[in-house]
């Protein structure tokens, strides 16, 4: 009853048509970038305006990337990192939240005045002296030393505290007249009763975590144990030196994963950034 | 006037239409003798009160009174922040803005509260901010969907009288809408009953409550619900119930009879009924009963005082036949003619 | 039949039962622990590094007071820095909210394509950023790139070096900082909007606005103001991070015409291995975001909320 009438396809022309026009143009960098991906080097280097190529090349710069570059370990590091951070932020930030929550116990405002002072805090404040720590335990190039550094997040705790103060009481007081015990009701109650604040934050912690530069730049060096994000860096400064061709094919190989995920959830995608965007 | 029907039946939807809010299909709109089908919403010169007030939260309470008579009065130009008070003949324009919104909140005693902002009052207070918005413009109409709905009871009562004080004072047309049969009925001159997308019937709120000309509105209106009886006119045109006669007399065929609960007695020689539970309401008494018949369940309002029959108790019920209703199957009135000449009240069977 | 509830003589504590106390702390450790390692104690040592002369590799270190604040006020190079980040960030906030907003309003305004629009619109929000910014490096190429190749088809003689030139390498990229931030923008407006009572616009339009800028300057704007403040806080916290195109594409040149905060304080510590002197640039990276969170929280958070 709410929702406005749709127009007729005239009457609605000139906004198609402005939100076309800059779509496009936001999109160029996509478009020229898989142009290139497809041309060989000297269509390339005659500049041509032309999107689509004179001869196709896409095998060849394609499989120079795969045979010169370790794609599927780069995208492996990156999996296993996303994956590894999510699981101990959850770990961390689930129990926690629902302490901040729905629990009274000493110290409760204390922990929850942390938090808060802890959201102001940017992740590069504390990286020089876990950089520092992190050489002298020999943890550099290795998994740990992606991971450590973001298992606590306080945003998430803050998210899941918000979220679980909406869950009603009663939930948990039946729970507990069930004789269910607070480690059981945190992750069979109160997770599966939270599924949109989880997936928000787990859509949010991945993509930012898939996309850092910052911090892998830092502590890794080498193939062994870069994310997707290096191995393009790499490609760039090593191999590819000015073959513009396999350089785009390479960044079109490491932005597909997470741009096909958006696309087959892209609702939840939005609803993700935007619901931990208006909380953070 | 007002407009009832059951939440749904698109009662809101007729009164966006008369706003000009949603365009209607088909059908003219008529405001006194102008018709505004096809004006816009702003030329329309309606007023409208809404469920939920739609006040706007960052105005205070006498800028939301002055927003109908700015967007009218002042050009764009003069309705610039900053600018528009240099522009010619802005000032003078707004003084009597401003007169006329004091007045309008003096009228509905809003005057200490005019610096306040929505978020600042109780509901109550808010009611008359959208109430004394409406009023400040002298529309040729006031349409207000449910103006009540968010108030508690005690305050309902109180501004249901202010809303009819207001209207009387004004004299302005009023279509109001609501779901609740006891605001159209103590409210309205007129009561138009709807449902499902269409205005059942249109009359006196005494007319919809004793003669209504469709069994959906008898059973719309009124609390408890109408009873409805299926019966049988023989072919000499009188009315049966389990056949026992009424002494209604109606065209041959299948019927239905309706008997308000208040209408009800107990009789010795009414129709037979099993007793299945009472309700002590206060002021009187509700008995369910179950015809024995046809299993048909009845509702009878009974002064308090009298003795309670125990659930299972047979009993009897009778009614008076000029208070009984007769339907056709199809929900439609049918001309009672039977009590012609039987001027006592009559105990069927 | 029914059995009785009897109700005897019931004391209410208002303090926790010991359990749930107990059960709230086991909770909260391992959180906590987390949080003392990773967070707490790193930041209080960013803090303290500041004020000595601290090297990785070297044997000894001392305190020096303000020491590294004096230098880096008397360097040019951080100087340079510090401009070129408020640049950047003067940029890419009014643009890329102004954008947002206006992509959102276009598309919040009718039904049609609004999924496939706004996924258009937030795709690079999802994108590698360092694979988009080598698509970026290829797109502003001077010689074989795109829009140089467009200049030059329109007449232009001598276009612009973009990246390689150090008057337009700032503003090359803040162009793709607007670009990176205008879908985070818009999804956030989207949000916002719809948050908006639709009664509120009906309501506005009996009480007689004719135009659409009547109903935007009645009810959109200042409804959208929390929305609008907080999408700017965070933009400016974001693009005051700038980072990643920096150390892909440009490494703070060509001669320090693309410079910024966290790009010095990342080579003066992990390049240089200056650790005391990057803590005291880091420190004044945080209290540049803890003043944009105080501005909006005490300076203007009082304007757009209606109580």
């Amino acid at each position: 009853m709410d929702k406005p009438r749709e127009r007729s396809f005239l009457a609605d022309t000139p906004r198609l048509l402005a939100l076309g026009l800059v779509g496009l143009l936001l999109l160029m960098p996509y478009i020229w970038m898989l142009s290139a991906s497809l041309k060989p080097l000297d269509e390339l280097f005659r500049a041509s305006l032309s999107l689509w190529p004179e001869r196709f090349h896409a095998v060849e710069n394609y499989s120079r990337v795969f045979s010169q570059v370790p794609v599927f370990h780069y995208l492996w590091n990156g999996i296993v990192v996303c994956a590894g951070i999510l699981f101990f932020q959850l770990l961390f930030a689930v129990p926690a939240g629902y302490a901040l929550a729905k629990l009274r116990f000493p110290g409760r405002d204390i922990a929850f005045g942390l938090v808060m002072l802890g959201l102001l805090v940017p992740p590069h404040v504390p990286a020089l002296p876990l950089y520092v720590t992190f050489s002298k335990l020999g943890l550099l190039n290795t998994y740990a030393a992606l991971i450590l550094p973001f298992t606590i997040s306080v945003f998430a705790i803050f998210l899941f505290r918000q979220f679980f103060r909406a869950l009603p009481d009663e939930l948990i007081h039946a729970a507990r007249l069930d004789g269910i015990g607070e480690f059981e009701i945190v992750w069979r109650i109160i997770l599966p009763n939270s599924w949109p604040a989880a997936t928000a934050f787990a859509i949010f912690s991945v993509v930012a975590h898939w996309n850092d530069l910052f911090w892998p730049l830092i502590v890794i060096e080498g193939q062994a144990r870069a994310t997707p994000a290096l191995g393009v860096l790499y490609f760039r400064s090593d191999e590819a030196g000015d073959d513009f061709a396999a350089l785009m094919a390479a960044a079109v190989i490491m932005t597909l994963p997470l741009v096909l995920a958006f696309l087959f959830a892209q609702r939840r995608f939005v609803e993700g950034i935007a619901t931990t965007g208006l909380k953070g | 006037m007002a407009l009832v029907g059951p939440s749904g039946c698109g009662k809101t939807t007729l009164m966006r239409i008369v706003a000009g809010i949603e365009i209607a299909d088909s059908g003219n709109i008529t405001i006194g003798s102008r018709n505004v089908t096809r004006l816009r919403s702003a030329e329309r010169n309606v007023a409208m009160v809404f469920q939920n007030y739609a006040l706007y939260p960052h105005l205070t309470v006498r800028e939301n009174i002055a927003v109908p008579l700015a967007m009218r009065r002042l050009s764009t130009w003069q309705r610039l922040p900053l600018i528009g008070g240099i522009i010619p003949g802005s000032s003078g324009k707004r003084a009597s803005i401003e007169t006329d919104v004091i007045q309008a909140a003096e009228s509905l005693g809003l005057g200490t509260l005019l610096d306040r902002r929505p978020g600042q009052l109780s509901g109550g207070q808010r009611q008359r901010v959208a109430l004394a918005r409406a009023i400040v413009r002298h529309p040729a109409a006031f349409l207000m969907d449910e103006p009540l709905s968010n108030l508690d009871a005690a305050l309902r009562v109180q501004t249901r009288r202010e809303i009819v004080d207001i209207h009387r004072r004004v004299g302005a047309a009023t279509l109001y809408v609501t779901h609740d049969q006891s605001e159209a009925l103590t409210m309205a001159d007129r009561v138009a009953v709807m449902q499902a997308g269409k205005i059942l019937q249109v009359a006196s709120p005494e007319a919809i409550y004793h003669d209504p000309q469709d069994l959906r509105v008898a059973t719309f209106i009124g609390s408890p619900r109408i009873n409805t009886l299926s019966a049988q006119a023989d072919s000499a045109g009188r009315v049966h119930v389990s056949d026992a006669p009424t002494g209604l007399h109606a065209e041959p065929g299948s019927l239905i009879l309706a008997v308000r609960p208040e209408d009800l007695r107990l009789s010795p020689n009414g129709i037979p009924c099993v007793v299945e539970g009472i309700e002590f309401l206060g002021e009187s008494l509700l008995l369910h009963v179950r015809q024995s018949s046809s299993g048909e369940p009845l509702v009878m309002r009974l002064p308090p005082e009298l003795s309670r029959p125990a659930p299972g108790t047979d009993i009897f019920l009778a009614f008076d036949p000029k208070r009984a209703l007769l339907f056709h199957t199809d929900g439609r009135r049918m001309p009672s003619r039977g009590h012609i000449g039987h001027a006592q009240e009559l105990a069927l069977v | 039949m029914s059995s009785a509830v009897g109700l005897g003589a019931i004391k209410v504590t208002r303090g926790a039962p010991i359990g749930e106390a107990l059960a709230g702390l086991m909770l909260t450790v391992p959180a906590g622990l987390a949080y003392l390692v990773m967070l707490l104690l790193p930041t209080m040592a960013t803090i303290l590094l500041a004020f000595t002369d601290y090297e990785l590799g070297l044997p000894d270190w001392n305190w020096i007071g303000l020491g590294n604040f004096t230098e880096m006020f008397e360097d040019r190079g951080f100087g340079v820095a510090l401009r070129n980040t408020i640049i950047y960030v003067g940029f890419v906030t009014p643009l890329s909210i102004l954008l947002g907003l206006g992509i959102a309003l276009l598309i919040e305004s009718g039904i049609r394509g609004r999924a496939t629009f706004r996924a258009i619109f937030f795709l690079p929000v999802v994108s590698l950023t360092v694979a988009m910014a080598a698509a970026w490096q290829y797109l502003l190429h001077p010689t074989i790139g795109p829009l140089n190749g467009l200049l030059r088809a329109i007449g232009v003689s001598s276009p612009p070096y973009w990246l390689s030139s150090s008057d337009w390498v700032l503003l090359s990229l803040s162009a793709i900082g607007i670009w990176e931030n205008i879908g985070y923008n818009m999804v956030l407006f989207l949000a916002g909007l719809t948050a908006i009572p639709r009664e509120l616009y009906h309501a506005a339009e009996v009480d007689g606005t004719k135009t659409w800028l009547d109903r935007f300057r009645l009810v959109t704007w200042p409804l959208l103001g929390p929305t609008t403040l907080f999408v700017l806080t965070i933009t400016m916290i974001r693009s005051i991070r700038v980072f990643d195109t920096v150390a892909v594409l440009t490494q703070g040149g060509p001669n320090k015409a693309s410079e910024v905060l966290l790009h010095t304080m990342y080579k003066e510590g992990f390049t240089f291995l200056r650790l005391g002197y990057s803590a005291a640039i880091t420190l004044v990276f945080l209290v540049m975001v803890l003043g944009l969170v105080w501005l909006q929280t005490k300076a203007l958070d009082k304007r757009v909320h209606y109580g």
